[in-house]
């Protein structure tokens, strides 16, 4: 049962990270790659139906979580309550700008609101970056399974660290790239024409910045956490998880530079998922490590709910996906194709 | 500033902020199938004009209800780690529940109901605003059955580990308090929304600007409103209280201010109650009401605050008076408001009746204070427990999140929110300023530009 909500909870989290990925990617890029009024509104129209439907992973996987593991909910939530509280506040930020933004035909109302859009997107990245990296890391949990983080303290990583340091850094700005990256195939896959180029040459050239920092954190999180690799020794058949990453990545630039902007989008999709399978396999069977000592580490089996609750669980969220799978497809049917300024296109 | 007090502070700001929002959409989703069921039944196209005006409304409300959302489910971990790590396993499951069905079903029809109006067939398009309504109010049961499990908790058990878990789920669902709370609640949107929409139709009238739309709305919203507060008091106000006072008497003692257990217990209208000398200021009381409403006759013995150990009576015991006060004497004016209004819309008077239009507009912000306090009487009432009768609120909060870091986000909160409601402002007064479009669709699509510049 542990094993399961444990992929179950990854897979969710998965979800979040490559829906609402893209629409935090076209976040990012949304300031610099629109050039004038009319491609700034296209790229809004191309996350604008999905963009809320695809934030639900980020609550369904955080239910999930509050009941499958109630005393990792409870312990990194608070743990990490300032930068989950400003993660709150951005994603109050984020969805007010992509909304609001089209209500009143004033310049200076739009700005506000395509400054705002960057900025919420381009955070969020970087703490939800971070936050990954602060749970591989570890967190310095006490004998009751709580602790509590200050934003930074020296940036380094101890046994007392800070919610930033140089290690979770790293990981924001990877998360920021890669995440900008996503967005800008995203965008070529759904716009024409100039501003598929544009897309096509911003996805091109931070894919080389992308290439290191995803070469750079491997190592680093060897630095950081000494036992990271601990699983994939003990099962040799992981370190395809490495490899599969590169190739994907090499699978974005090919596909890229032939302009077949669908297989690219995969491959970036193929990136972030087996990152982040790569990272639950290092965690594996810690669902929170401690830098407090490995006796305080949180596992599956400490933070698991009652097996009642989970059989019970099991049921509902399986017919839950079902339905939530159909409406996506529905959804992204009724929207699929190029984004354009007319009439068309979903529900305008 | 006590760590336990800020923590509450926080839940109830960032909550009661929350909840101005949905209670105004899940009431609307539906008035708004009603405004489409008389469009479609007696084809007359008013009746749309005014549905899709009211979306319009609805879609900031509902944008700002789930942004606002958002940090509640958060905030159990948050602020409440403790609670959260002994009852995920029972509440969590609700609140999941909530995102996984209905938060999916509500962002799913509601693009279709906004924006698809152009390309479904009428009754294809009446369907999506249904299953709007439909989503928001099973959005709305699975968060009651959360609450009411800590009001009054069922079908669990305490695992070795001293963690809660579910025994029976549909026992949890089934919750006698849920059914009831979810009634009275559901009936309260519905009042909100009634109001709403007569404020704006009197405006409208009583202006003489789209004064036929204004006329619809007051039709449909006295009809609404009428049911809806008599509704709210009876049944279900009536049955919830009684089976408020067989589980929760301390909280009703306090609610009623009842110091001593008493037979032909008085009701008492208005004063101030006095903790220390265990009266009430200023009293204006009507002898053996309370007796008849909990147990049907004059002469029961109501059990008085002096039953329960001080340590188990509620805090702050003067808010949880008022606030029950509050809701419980503007629940009677707004029946009688509707029931006047009702009468002349019957009479054929209600549209030249100044006095009465008069009083329609300027009510729309009491159902907001009146869902506030119901609210405020339920969870303070709770009180001292998180879960009642088994963990104490003071048991439950997130200890090494200092008062100072609490007292931080909580003023960020105020922040954020107040620009947020300058915004909404601003937009529902352009929406109603514009008043609704005549004999064509809604061009105000989201995300999309009405004009390309």
């Amino acid at each position: 049962m542990g094993f399961i909500w444990f992929w179950l909870v990854a897979i969710m989290l998965v979800a979040y990270v490559v829906l609402d990925g893209f629409d935090l990617g076209v976040g990012i890029l949304h300031l610099f790659l629109a050039r004038n009024e009319q491609q700034r509104q296209l790229m809004l129209r191309s996350i604008g139906p999905v963009w809320d439907g695809n934030e639900v992973w980020l609550l369904a996987g955080g239910g999930t979580l509050y009941f499958a593991f109630p005393l990792v909910y409870a312990s990194a939530f608070s743990g990490f309550y300032l930068a989950l509280m400003i993660v709150l506040w951005l994603l109050i930020m984020r969805g007010i700008s992509v909304e609001l933004r089209m209500h009143i035909n004033v310049g200076v109302w739009k700005s506000f609101f395509d400054g705002l859009f960057f900025f919420s997107s381009a955070l969020l990245a970087i703490f939800y970056g971070a936050a990954l990296a602060n749970v591989i890391r570890g967190v310095p949990l006490q004998e009751d399974g709580y602790f509590f983080l200050p934003l930074w303290t020296n940036w380094r990583v101890g046994s007392q660290p800070g919610i930033l340091d140089w290690y979770t850094v790293i990981g924001g700005v990877v998360a920021l790239v890669a995440l900008a990256v996503h967005g800008a195939l995203y965008l070529a896959v759904k716009t024409e024409a100039d501003l598929q180029q544009r897309s096509r040459t911003v996805a091109r050239r931070l894919w080389m910045l992308l290439l290191v920092l995803t070469i750079v954190s491997l190592p680093a999180s060897m630095i950081a956490r000494a036992d990271t690799l601990a699983n994939y020794r003990a099962y040799p058949i992981a370190f395809l998880v490495p490899v599969v990453v590169l190739l994907a990545l090499l699978g974005v630039i090919q596909f890229c530079r032939r302009g077949d902007d669908r297989k690219a989008f995969a491959c970036s999709c193929v990136y972030l998922t087996v990152m982040l399978v790569g990272a639950a396999i290092g965690l594996y069977p810690r669902l929170l490590p401690s830098t407090t000592g490995t006796r305080y580490d949180i596992t599956i089996d400490q933070a698991l709910s009652g097996p009642h609750t989970l059989r019970v669980g099991l049921a509902w969220w399986a017919f839950g996906m079902c339905l939530a799978f159909t409406y996506f497809v529905i959804v992204y049917r009724m929207f699929r194709g190029k984004v354009s300024l007319e009439g068309g296109g979903y529900g305008h | 500033m006590d760590a336990l007090l800020l923590h509450r502070i926080h839940f109830a700001f960032t909550i009661t902020y929350h909840y101005l929002f949905p209670q105004l959409t899940m009431g609307l989703a539906l008035l708004i199938v009603v405004l489409k069921t008389i469009a479609i039944r007696r084809k007359d196209e008013r009746y749309n004009e005014a549905a899709r005006f009211w979306a319009k409304i609805f879609a900031i409300n509902f944008l700002i209800g789930v942004v606002t959302g958002i940090p509640m489910e958060f905030q159990f971990g948050t602020n409440w780690s403790q609670f959260s790590r002994t009852t995920g396993g029972v509440i969590g499951q609700p609140l999941a529940m909530e995102g996984v069905f209905s938060f999916f079903l509500e962002s799913a029809f509601l693009g279709l109901f906004l924006f698809g109006e152009k390309r479904l067939s009428p009754w294809r398009h009446w369907a999506s605003a249904f299953l709007v309504f439909v989503g928001s109010w099973i959005s709305g049961f699975f968060i009651i059955v959360t609450n009411a499990w800590m009001q009054h908790p069922v079908a669990y058990r305490i695992l070795p580990n001293g963690v809660y878990e579910v025994t029976s789920f549909w026992g949890l669902l089934t919750n006698p308090w849920a059914l009831q709370q979810y009634a009275h609640n559901m009936s309260g949107a519905v009042i909100t929304a009634a109001f709403v929409m007569c404020s704006v139709g009197a405006f409208y009238v009583l202006e003489n600007r789209f004064s036929e739309h204004g006329k619809v709305f007051l039709r449909v919203g006295v009809i609404a409103g009428v049911i809806a507060c008599v509704t709210q008091i009876f049944p279900t106000g009536d049955l919830h209280g009684r089976f408020m006072a067989k589980h929760q008497p301390a909280a009703v003692a306090a609610m009623e201010g009842l110091f001593s257990s008493q037979k032909g217990a008085p009701i008492v209208l208005i004063g101030q109650p006095n903790e220390e000398r265990q009266s009430i200021d200023n009293p204006i009381v009507v002898n053996d009401v309370l007796s008849f409403l909990i147990y049907g006759t004059t002469k029961a013995e109501v059990k008085g605050l002096d039953q329960f150990p001080r340590d188990q009576w509620p805090a702050p015991l003067p808010l949880l008076f008022y606030s029950y006060h509050i809701m419980a004497g503007l629940g009677t004016y707004f029946a009688l408001i509707m029931v006047v209004a009702a009468f002349l819309l019957w009479r054929g008077k209600l549209f030249q009746t100044r006095w009465v239009l008069w009083p329609l507009l300027l009510s729309f912000p009491l159902p907001y204070i009146a869902n506030t306090a119901g609210w405020m009487t339920a969870e303070i009432g709770r009180q001292p427990w998180v879960v009642y009768g088994l963990i104490r609120t003071s048991e439950g909060y997130s200890k090494y999140v200092s008062s100072s870091n609490s007292l931080f986000t909580l003023l960020g909160f105020m922040g954020i929110y107040t620009v947020l409601s300058i915004l909404f402002i601003v937009l529902v007064y352009r929406i109603i300023d514009k008043g609704p479009t005549i004999g064509e669709f809604p061009a105000v699509p989201k995300s999309v530009p009405t004009t390309v510049a």
